[in-house]
């Protein structure tokens, strides 16, 4: 694997797909990455609405991370943590990201595998993509993708996680470079931005 | 040449034959969701490639109908955020009433649940006598749905819990008639409007509003063609004329951030600085 020599990250990109218990699983990753190390951040989080950036305010409690819903077109900045806002999709584009209204995907808006897949199509290789507790398979084919661009797919440890159903989806496709409880996934991103 | 080398060349031959042969121009759409789109459309006619789709909708219209649809993700609702709606009336309507008659565009108005919100709002302050809406829309099959005004009864239970989240101070059902599954709203509230065939990409200015709506439609366009719709909005615009986009989209990332003063952050409304 290429590591991309940068201050902070470089050009790397870490996406995480969460869903049931993902808001504290999320939490937990955040509250140890550090922001001088950490690749900026997309997360796609299942949610029923919580209502305009409360997601955004009960992670920043956790982080020194700055953590915001993500604008359409909005620039990818190192030090950040871009959310999906709710009820539509966050895409990644060059440098920056795009929001979408396309129906949901397999039931969901936003939807991890629209996220992993844009991402793995820009990023290629410099995609981590992190797949966290959930009840459903979403984030599977996002990983396939992650995986053929030649990213790093993290998975979280099912028997540590709320509903493993998501991760266990995602290593039973056999996608996984890493099976990891919380706090290693985010020791894990920390060592990108170290390791130039 | 890599795979990715290729497709891209095969989109970039897609949407050059669409402009050529059909005048629609996705050029700079944003690529994130287009590509995601035309993939949908590929694997929907039971096609393997790009360049397949190009071959079919070149011989086909019905194909390019179909793909046009996609294209245009027309996912609407009523009354969508209503704390727009609410915006509106308490800061944007005693602007409005300020001038003799008033003229809005409504702009990407998909299938109209959006135009339909505008006319009840503004006959409920009093406006509606003396105000036009023009709604537009790239595509004439979401317009001609819009000009029916017949919506889905089974959702008309979220838009009166949106309509009175927005400010609304009647009773929603006495504005629709249901019929089946279905509802037909007041047609004169249909008065009010004028539904017309509009490009953002590829038509120009056709007259000058005193508020402009457009959400949720510019997201799907990349930065440069972002800043050059904002440039045919802005001219659009009289003097300290309103400007309203989706809650997720920002005039700053644009060309035209000075353009313009922020009237309600929080609901991306802006007002034209002179
Ligand atoms: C997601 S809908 C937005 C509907 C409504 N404004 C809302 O926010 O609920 C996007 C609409 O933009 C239209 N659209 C996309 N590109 C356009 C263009 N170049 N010119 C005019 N309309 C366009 C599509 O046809 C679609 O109906």
């Amino acid at each position: 694997m290429t590591v991309m020599p940068s201050e902070s990250g470089g050009r790397r990109l870490v996406v995480v797909g969460a869903s049931w218990g993902g808001l504290d699983a999320v939490g937990t990753v955040l509250a140890d990455l550090d922001p001088d190390s950490s690749p900026p951040v997309a997360v796609a989080q299942h949610r029923a609405d919580l209502g305009e950036d409360a997601l955004a305010r009960a992670l920043q409690g956790r982080t020194r991370m700055r953590v915001v819903e993500a604008h359409d077109k909005a620039a990818i900045e190192p030090g950040a943590v871009y959310l999906a806002p709710p009820d539509y999709h966050l895409l990644v584009e060059d440098g920056h990201f795009a929001l979408s209204l396309e129906p949901p995907v397999r039931y969901s808006r936003p939807s991890i595998d629209a996220l992993f897949e844009s991402a793995a199509d820009v990023y290629g290789e410099s995609v981590v993509a992190v797949l966290l507790t959930g009840a459903n398979d979403d984030g599977t084919r996002g990983m396939r993708a992650v995986k053929r661009a030649g990213g790093l797919a993290l998975v979280q440890d099912p028997s540590t996680a709320v509903r493993p159903e998501m991760p266990a989806s995602a290593i039973a496709a056999g996608l996984a470079d890493r099976v990891l409880g919380l706090p290693a996934i985010a020791a894990a991103i920390n060592d990108l931005g170290a390791a130039v | 040449m890599t795979r990715g080398e290729l497709e891209k060349l095969e989109l970039r031959l897609l949407l050059d034959a669409v402009h050529q042969h059909y005048g629609y121009d996705f050029r700079d759409y944003a690529r994130s969701s287009l590509r995601r789109r035309i993939w949908r459309r590929v694997a929907e006619e039971g096609l393997q490639t790009i360049s397949g789709l190009q071959e079919r909708v070149l011989h086909d219209p019905e194909a390019m109908e179909r793909l046009l649809l996609d294209m245009s993700i027309s996912v609407t609702s009523m009354f969508r955020d209503p704390s727009f709606f609410a915006a509106l009336r308490e800061k944007v309507v005693p602007m409005l009433r300020t001038y003799p008659f008033v003229r809005i565009w409504n702009a990407g108005c998909a299938t109209g649940e959006e135009t339909y919100s505008l006319a009840i709002l503004l006959r409920e302050e009093g406006m509606g006598d003396r105000v036009r809406i023009y709604a537009t829309d790239m595509n004439d099959t979401v317009l001609r749905r819009a000009k029916e005004g017949v919506f889905s009864l089974e959702r008309m239970q979220d838009y009166t819990r949106d309509y009175i989240r927005g400010g609304g101070q009647a009773a929603f059902s006495d504005y629709y008639k249901a019929f089946g599954d279905r509802v037909r709203f007041d047609p004169t509230l249909a008065e009010t409007m004028v539904f017309a065939r509009h490009n953002l990409v590829t038509d120009v200015r056709f007259n000058e509003f005193h508020l402009i709506i457009c959400r949720n439609v510019m997201i799907y366009f990349d930065q440069a063609l972002q800043d050059r719709v904002h440039g045919l909005l802005y001219d659009s615009l009289v003097r300290f004329g309103t400007l309203a986009l989706g809650h997720k989209e920002s005039i700053r990332f644009t060309t035209h951030a000075d353009a313009y003063v922020e009237l309600d952050p929080q609901e991306k409304i802006f007002r034209r600085a002179a």
